[in-house]
This record gives C-alpha cells, sequence and structure tokens, in this order.
C-alpha cells in the first residue's frame, strides 16, 4: 500500500447529485440510491469499505498514520466487524475536502492525544459490520433467500442450507445500492479474530525500498522550492533585510516577506533556496521579548511555587493541618525544560495557489487542521481548499493542533500563482520554530505519621500552560486540567494514590515561547514530580518503595496491577545483579493504566547503563499487541532521551539550540532491554503511543538513586554529569 | 554538470559541484529514498554507500562522488528481490515512521558486508543512527536475524 498521492488528485467520484459531488462520469444509476465510487470506479459498500471486482478491500483511514502503527489498527477494527480477508486488505486516506463535501463521514481526523483508535472504535467498527449486513443482503437478494440464512466470513458469504458461496467482490455492486441498516451488532470481544492479534503492519515495504513517499519527497510537475528563515526571537519581526546577492545566485526566483516575520527564498531546488536564503542579510528586531532568558522564565516559575493565587484541581482534606500535624515533613522542588519535538523530517509542505483553488500537500496528524489553516491562509472558502495528507516522518504532536508551516507554504505559494511551491525548513528552523514541551516547576510536601503513613500530600505545579496559548476556549475558567494529567480525581488521567490530605494546584505563568503537546504532554513532569518524590517520602519513611505505594493503592486496583506486574517480572525485592539498582514508577494517562521497573549500573558515578525496563499496559483492549510493544520501547527512547540530553534553553528571546549536535537522541548502543507485559483488563479504551513514556523517566531516576544516593531534580541529566552509556 | 554512477546507472547531474551529494541524489537524480534530517551528519539519516562504505550524503559534496560507485536505497533490491536486511525488516516489522529507515538499512547493510556476524558491541559501534520512533530493538533483532539468514 501507497499513500503517495498520484498527480492527478486523489478524488473520489461521485456518482449521483444526492452527494453533491458533481463529478459523474457516466456511472449514474437510474433509480435507488446513489452508489458513491472510488476514483477507479469500484463501489463503496459504506463510506469506510470499498470492494474492487477482485475482492481487495479497500479500508478508509481518518487518522494519520506517523510511525504509531494506527493505520493497521484501524484497519483491524473495520475487518473484524467486515469478516474480510485480512490478506487482501489495503487501506487510504480520504480527503479532508472530501470531508467537508460529505458532512464529516468519517468524523475526527485529528490523530492526538493517543485518541486515534480509542476515541473511534465504536463507529468505525460500526462501518465494517454496516458493509458486511450489506454484503450479506446483496447475495441474499441474489439467491431470493433470507439474509439470516447466509453468514460470512473471509470475504466469502456461505447459504448455509444449500451451501452456496459467493465473494465480497461479486456482490459489492448490489450491495452498494442497498438501504444502510440503521442498528447493527457488533461482535463481543471473545469473538475477535483479527482485533487483538499482533498482525503485521500494513505500511511497511516501501519503508525498506526507498519508495514511500513523506511530505518532503513529494514532487509536482513545474514545482519549485523554497527554505525560510522565521525570527529567531518568537514574537519578533523582520527590521530589514537586503536580497541583493540572493536574488542573483543560481536558481532563484524570488525572494519574500512572509507575515512580516520571516524570510523565505523560492528557487528552482531547495538546495538553490537554502544557500541563497542564507546569503540573505537579515536584520530581526526580537521586539519586547529580546531579552528573556530561562534564567528569567525560571524566576517567574519559581515565583509562582509560592503564589498565594493557583488553580486547583484535586483536594481533599486539610492538607495544611496535616503538614503542620506531621511527625516528619519532606519537601522537594523540580523541575523540567523545554523541549523540541525534533520529528526526524523537518516541517514542510507543498501548496498550490490559484485565485479559485488551493491544494496543499503535506504531512499532518490532523488533515482537518491543516486544510482549515490552507482556507485561513488562502483566504478561500474551504470548499476550494484540499489537502492531500501524507505519511509522517514522525509527528508526536508537533504537527496536530498547529500548521504553522501549512499556512507559511500557503503564503509562499501566492506569491508564484498556479506553481506549486514546496517549503521544506532547514533542521535550524525546526529547532528554533518549535512548540515546546511546556516549562514546569513543583514543590512537593508530604507529612508523614510517627508510623511512616502518608497523612498528607501536597503538590504546587507552576509553569506553562498549553491550552492558554493554543486553545484558550478549552480552558476552564480560567484552568487548564490538562496541567495536571496523571493528577485528576478522576478520569483518563486519574490519580492512583489515596492520601487523607491532598491538594494539587497549579500557578499557572506563561512564557512567550510557544507551547505545544509533545509526546505524552504533561505527563512527562508529572510522572517525574510524583513518582520520585514517593521514592524519597518511601525512604524518609524507612519503607520498601513498593510497600510505600501499595498501602495508598487499595482503591485504585487497576493502577495496582501494573505495578504488581512490573515488580513481580522484574524481580523487585529479589537480589539483582551485582552493581545493579532498580525503580520504580507507575501513572494512569490518557486512559490507560502504565508502569515500569528499571535496571541500572552507574560506573565512575556518572556513567549510567540501563540495563533492562520491565514495562506494563493496560489500555482495556489491546488491538495489535506487537505494535504496543514497539509503541512502549520506542516511547521509552523519545523519553529517556529527554531525560538524559534534551533541554532547549533560551538566551535573548530565542533558543539555543539548533541541531543534533547540541540536543542529542538516543542510539542502540543505550537502548536498554524492553519487556513489554499487556494486560488488558477489557470493557475500557485506553490510548497506546503516550501512557507509556512516563514511567521511563520516573523509574530510571529511583534506580539511579539507589545506585548513587543522588536524588537529580532537574534535567536533563547531563547537567549534572551524566551520560547514558 | 558532472557525472555520477548511482545504483549502477550513469547520470549527467546539473549541479554546482559543492553542492552536497544528498541533493543531487534527491532533486536531480530524483531518487528521494535517501533522507534529509540534520545537514551536519549527526543523524544518518541520509546514509548512501560509496564505493560499497556508509558515507552521509549531506556532508560530501556531489564533486567528491565522481567516479565513485554510489549506492542508495533504492538501488539494493534488484529485479524487486529484497535484500537479507530488508527482509529481515519486513519480517521483524521494524519501522515506525520509517523516515531514518533507509539510512539505517544502507549502515546496517555495509555492516554485514563487512562483519557478516557482528556481535552487539560491533552493532553498538557501527550503527549510530537517529530514529526518534525508537526502533532499535527492532533494529538490534532485525540485524542478528539478517546475520543468520
Amino acid at each position: 500500500m501507497s499513500h503517495a498521492p498520484k498527480i492527478s488528485r486523489r478524488s473520489f467520484i461521485i456518482s449521483t447529485a444526492a452527494a453533491g459531488g458533481g463529478l459523474a462520469l457516466g456511472l449514474n444509476i437510474p433509480f435507488g440510491p446513489g452508489v458513491v465510487r472510488a476514483a477507479d470506479g469500484s463501489p463503496e459498500v459504506n463510506a469506510w469499505v470499498v470492494i474492487r471486482p477482485d475482492d481487495t478491500v479497500v479500508i478508509r483511514i481518518a487518522r494519520s498514520e506517523m510511525g504509531q502503527g494506527t493505520l493497521t489498527g484501524l484497519a483491524q477494527m473495520v475487518a473484524e466487524e467486515l469478516e474480510c480477508d485480512w490478506a487482501k486488505v489495503t487501506t487510504e486516506y480520504p480527503t479532508p475536502g472530501q470531508s467537508v463535501a460529505r458532512k464529516r463521514v468519517w468524523g475526527d481526523y485529528g490523530t492526538v492525544g493517543s485518541r486515534g483508535i480509542r476515541q473511534s472504535h465504536d463507529y468505525v467498527r460500526k462501518g465494517g459490520a454496516t458493509a458486511r449486513t450489506m454484503l450479506v443482503q446483496a447475495a441474499a437478494n441474489e439467491w431470493k433467500v433470507p439474509a439470516p440464512e447466509c453468514s460470512a466470513a473471509n470475504s466469502v458469504i456461505t447459504h448455509k442450507p444449500s451451501g452456496r458461496t459467493t465473494t465480497y467482490g461479486k456482490v459489492a455492486e448490489a450491495a452498494a445500492r442497498l438501504e444502510p441498516p440503521k442498528d447493527v451488532a457488533l461482535k463481543d470481544p471473545k469473538d475477535w479474530k483479527i482485533i487483538g492479534k499482533p498482525m503485521k503492519r500494513l505500511d511497511t515495504i516501501d519503508k525498506l525500498t526507498g519508495k514511500q513517499v513523506y511530505g518532503a519527497d513529494i514532487r509536482l510537475p513545474g514545482m519549485l522550492n523554497a527554505a525560510i528563515k522565521d525570527c529567531p526571537v518568537f514574537g519578533g519581526k523582520v527590521k530589514s533585510f537586503d536580497a541583493g546577492k540572493a536574488e542573483r545566485m543560481p536558481g532563484v526566483k524570488k525572494v519574500v516577506r512572509v507575515e512580516g516575520s520571516a524570510i523565505a527564498v523560492i528557487a528552482d531546488t531547495w538546495w538553490h533556496a537554502k544557500t541563497a536564503l542564507d546569503a540573505v542579510n537579515i536584520e530581526w528586531d526580537g521586539g519586547a521579548n529580546a531579552k528573556v532568558s530561562s534564567a528569567s522564565i525560571a524566576e517567574m516559575l519559581k515565583d509562582g511555587l509560592g503564589a498565594e493565587q493557583a488553580f486547583v484541581h484535586n483536594e481533599k482534606g486539610d492538607v495544611k493541618a496535616a503538614i503542620a500535624g506531621a511527625a516528619k515533613k519532606l519537601e522537594a522542588v523540580y523541575a523540567y525544560p523545554f523541549q523540541n519535538h525534533v520529528t526526524m523530517e523537518p516541517m514542510n509542505a507543498t501548496a498550490r495557489y490559484t485565485a479559485d483553488r488551493c491544494e496543499v500537500w503535506c504531512p499532518t496528524q490532523n488533515g482537518e487542521g491543516a486544510l482549515a489553516a490552507t482556507a485561513a491562509a488562502s483566504g478561500l472558502p474551504i470548499e476550494k481548499c484540499e489537502v492531500y495528507k501524507l505519511h509522517l516522518g514522525g509527528g508526536f504532536g508537533r504537527r496536530g493542533a498547529i500548521h504553522d508551516y501549512v499556512r507559511q507554504a500557503v503564503l509562499i505559494a501566492k506569491e508564484m500563482p498556479g506553481t506549486p511551491v514546496k517549503l521544506l525548513w532547514t533542521r535550524e528552523e525546526d529547532m528554533l520554530h518549535g512548540m515546546y514541551h511546556p516549562v514546569m516547576q513543583a514543590k512537593l510536601t508530604g507529612a508523614l505519621d510517627a508510623s511512616g503513613n502518608l497523612t498528607g500530600l501536597r503538590i504546587r505545579l507552576a509553569g506553562q500552560s498549553i491550552l492558554a496559548t493554543i486553545f484558550p476556549q478549552a480552558l476552564q475558567n480560567g484552568k487548564d486540567p490538562l496541567s495536571f494529567q496523571g493528577f485528576w480525581p478522576s478520569g483518563e488521567h486519574a490519580f492512583g494514590y489515596s492520601i487523607p490530605n491532598l491538594l494539587i494546584d497549579h500557578a499557572m505563568r506563561n512564557t512567550h515561547v510557544p507551547p505545544g503537546f509533545w509526546r505524552g504532554v504533561n505527563i512527562n513532569q508529572n510522572a517525574i514530580f510524583l513518582e520520585c518524590f514517593m521514592d524519597e517520602l518511601a525512604r524518609a519513611a524507612g519503607q520498601d518503595a513498593l510497600e510505600f505505594r501499595r498501602k495508598l493503592m487499595a482503591q485504585h486496583p487497576k493502577h495496582l496491577a501494573v505495578l504488581n506486574a512490573v515488580a513481580d517480572k522484574g524481580g523487585w525485592g529479589k537480589p539483582a545483579a551485582r552493581g545493579v539498582h532498580r525503580g520504580l514508577a507507575h501513572m494512569m494517562a490518557f486512559g490507560s493504566y502504565v508502569a515500569a521497573c528499571a535496571e541500572v549500573s552507574v560506573s565512575g558515578g556518572s556513567k549510567v547503563k540501563i540495563h533492562r525496563i520491565v514495562a506494563a499496559t493496560d489500555p482495556g483492549y489491546a488491538v495489535n499487541p506487537a505494535q504496543i510493544e514497539r509503541q512502549i520501547a520506542g516511547s521509552f527512547v523519545y523519553g529517556l532521551s529527554a531525560l538524559f540530553e534534551q533541554e532547549c534553553t533560551v538566551k535573548d528571546g530565542r533558543m539555543e539550540q539548533e541541531n543534533f549536535h547540541q540536543y542529542n537522541s538516543m542510539r542502540i548502543a543505550q537502548m536498554p532491554k524492553v519487556e513489554s507485559i499487556i494486560m488488558p483488563s477489557g470493557g475500557f479504551w485506553g490510548g497506546v503511543g503516550e501512557p507509556t513514556i512516563c514511567v521511563a523517566a520516573p523509574a530510571v531516576l529511583n534506580a539511579i538513586f539507589s545506585a548513587t544516593g543522588r536524588r537529580i531534580r532537574s534535567f536533563p541529566l547531563k547537567n549534572h554529569g551524566f551520560q547514558m552509556v | 554538470m558532472i557525472q555520477l554512477n548511482i545504483n549502477g546507472k550513469s547520470f549527467n547531474v546539473d549541479v554546482e559541484p559543492d553542492t552536497p551529494l544528498l541533493w543531487a541524489i534527491r532533486e536531480q537524480v530524483g531518487l528521494t529514498g535517501t533522507k534529509y534530517g540534520c545537514g551536519i551528519a549527526q543523524c544518518g539519516a541520509c546514509t548512501v554507500h560509496i564505493d560499497g562504505a556508509p558515507v552521509r550524503s549531506c556532508v560530501m559534496t556531489a564533486g567528491a562522488a565522481v567516479g565513485k560507485r554510489i549506492t542508495t536505497i533504492e538501488g539494493l533490491a534488484v529485479n524487486g528481490v529484497l535484500t537479507k536486511v530488508q527482509k529481515a525488516w519486513l519480517e521483524h516489522d521494524v519501522p515506525q515512521c520509517g523516515y531514518c529507515q533507509s539510512g539505517m538499512i544502507m549502515a546496517v547493510s555495509a555492516l554485514l558486508n563487512d562483519k557478516p556476524k557482528p556481535t552487539d558491541a560491533d552493532i553498538d559501534a557501527a550503527i549510530t543512527n537517529i530514529c526518534r520512533c525508537g526502533t532499535f530493538q527492532q533494529v538490534r533483532e532485525a540485524i542478528h536475524a539478517a546475520a543468520k539468514a
């Protein structure tokens, strides 16, 4: 399967006026409901399923594939109910423009918040079940027998009494003309044959041969290329620029100012555009933020730790009294830095603009968001815009909420109407203009009674809100509930301990640095704050870290189950190899329960070898355990790279790190052995791509403390001389 | 105009000789399997073989590659028959987003040509490509599988 768009646009041919397409190619059906056809003329049984005469099943996927396997998982969900032959399944992305024309028949395109499967499982399965019902009915009609006498399996329909059979490909045309049933029953999970199985990914082969087309790879006839430099100080602008030299350089077509804050060069090749851009003499006006530094931001956050006013999200009992009356009180301050997503494929988009149409080819986690950005930047109504989604060279949250790169590409293309222009950011531009993991500090205070029981816990967060900057409409009376991920009283980010006196609040301190959703979002720091501090408290109480936690978890059986699972498999309480130390952590996030037990040794006081991490997740249902294992291990690479190496520091209002030599990422030599325990307990749907990321860091930090006696409370660890080996 | 020998074919390529080989391959020759990730030889997404040895093509000039045998990811499989590394990658479902995998596969293929039965230490020393999705566990398994194939 390939999502490489053909140059002739990937449109659906809609055969009746009812569907509003107006693209009929003489395929109108004179009577009965209209049949909607795919570009090759094959009938849509419904919006989710197209069946070709050769029995190929094309399953439509609205969410985006960025490596997390959602494309395969969603296809499994449809195929399960469709009862089709998995070997004949292929997939395609319906375009966001078609979604507009067909009134969001595919629902939400957003592939963010680990929601791809857990928030569409119901309607995509119904899509498969509805199509199966129609296919069976069509066969029954042909045979003139009652449909209940027929059954479907592996794309074959059988009339049981007579033994007659036919295939989906043969009845698809007739099925497409039937009225869809209003209600379809979904299978009992115990009868699943495709969901829950470790199916191979559907999108691997082209990634092995260089054939897979990512956004950065698209080539259109007559296409030009653009490189861009936006003011490195966030919120700053171009004061002046001299393009005289650049304009005379080879291949250069045009030097343009974009939105007052950026300069772009359009040239025949990207390399010409980039080298010419380097020759443009640009003077920046950093504006009001030109003096901001990491130190000034840290000072602002520190002020928040002691502020009177804060948003309260989880409160029980009287924490002040508990702390005042504690036999032993413990206090610690933690700090988490800005981080960039650094997707392997830098931001890019290709746009073609004319006065009455604007098309964009881009990697995006949210096709509808990319389409909205296209319409806004082009100034055209959304019906005159289209987005062709391409595979993403990594997303991790960077390409979901904000389509700054699409906006820029459209604005640049407007300078050359009719000519497609591909905008590709340099890695440096990508590092300087991220949507950064927000900065946060936390002050934690714990109260222990004379027997070492935790009687009170106070967590004050101080730092940046993502929602306040990019989705202020989602704030709750000013409060950002996402700042408390993992700390909620209940729900998909539920706190996993029962503590009689508890207060968790957030002093919002926003900066001029644009924040974004970075894989795991706020659980990255919240899990470190909570789970390292629980370790500190257990030690202060003179208790085993696991037993100390267990006493507080009786009311949280699913949290406890994953913690017990990693402790058991990780050998907690049993002797480890010489020099090897263990650490634990657990959390609930994005609807799933996760835990980790890390084994670490430290040599020379600073060289950290992570030998093994046992990880457990209970996502309710495990659609594809093989892909979940890969998400767990992969999330640890992302999270541990951040823990040890990654920090974006601000100087003179801009980020200081511009490439991997200043912002390192884990290599294979540093990869621990990851052993996954996938323990779906059923009855709920949790996420997979993000939750586990948060438990690796605190488990490793707790193990490092055990090995060295050093409790590190600010990150990354390289700032403390630690190195991952 | 320079002449480059890529995947056994000769191409007349209209670039300034100081253009990085990566961009000559991607933009002039049109082979986009070789990826841009950093431009400073840190990430390895642009790895190709020059006379059989792995090279990060973002920091080698096109001019310096004249007269040499260049192999890109598109040149591994001959007549659609996957190499043992590609087969192992398929069997172990290695790629996630896949963007770094061209470079990863080129680096691994060169390693196995050099050391047909690499130890874990050999792998750690030779494979320094960045993968942000974190496929390393499957990469290691697949390397050992390819070595046994």
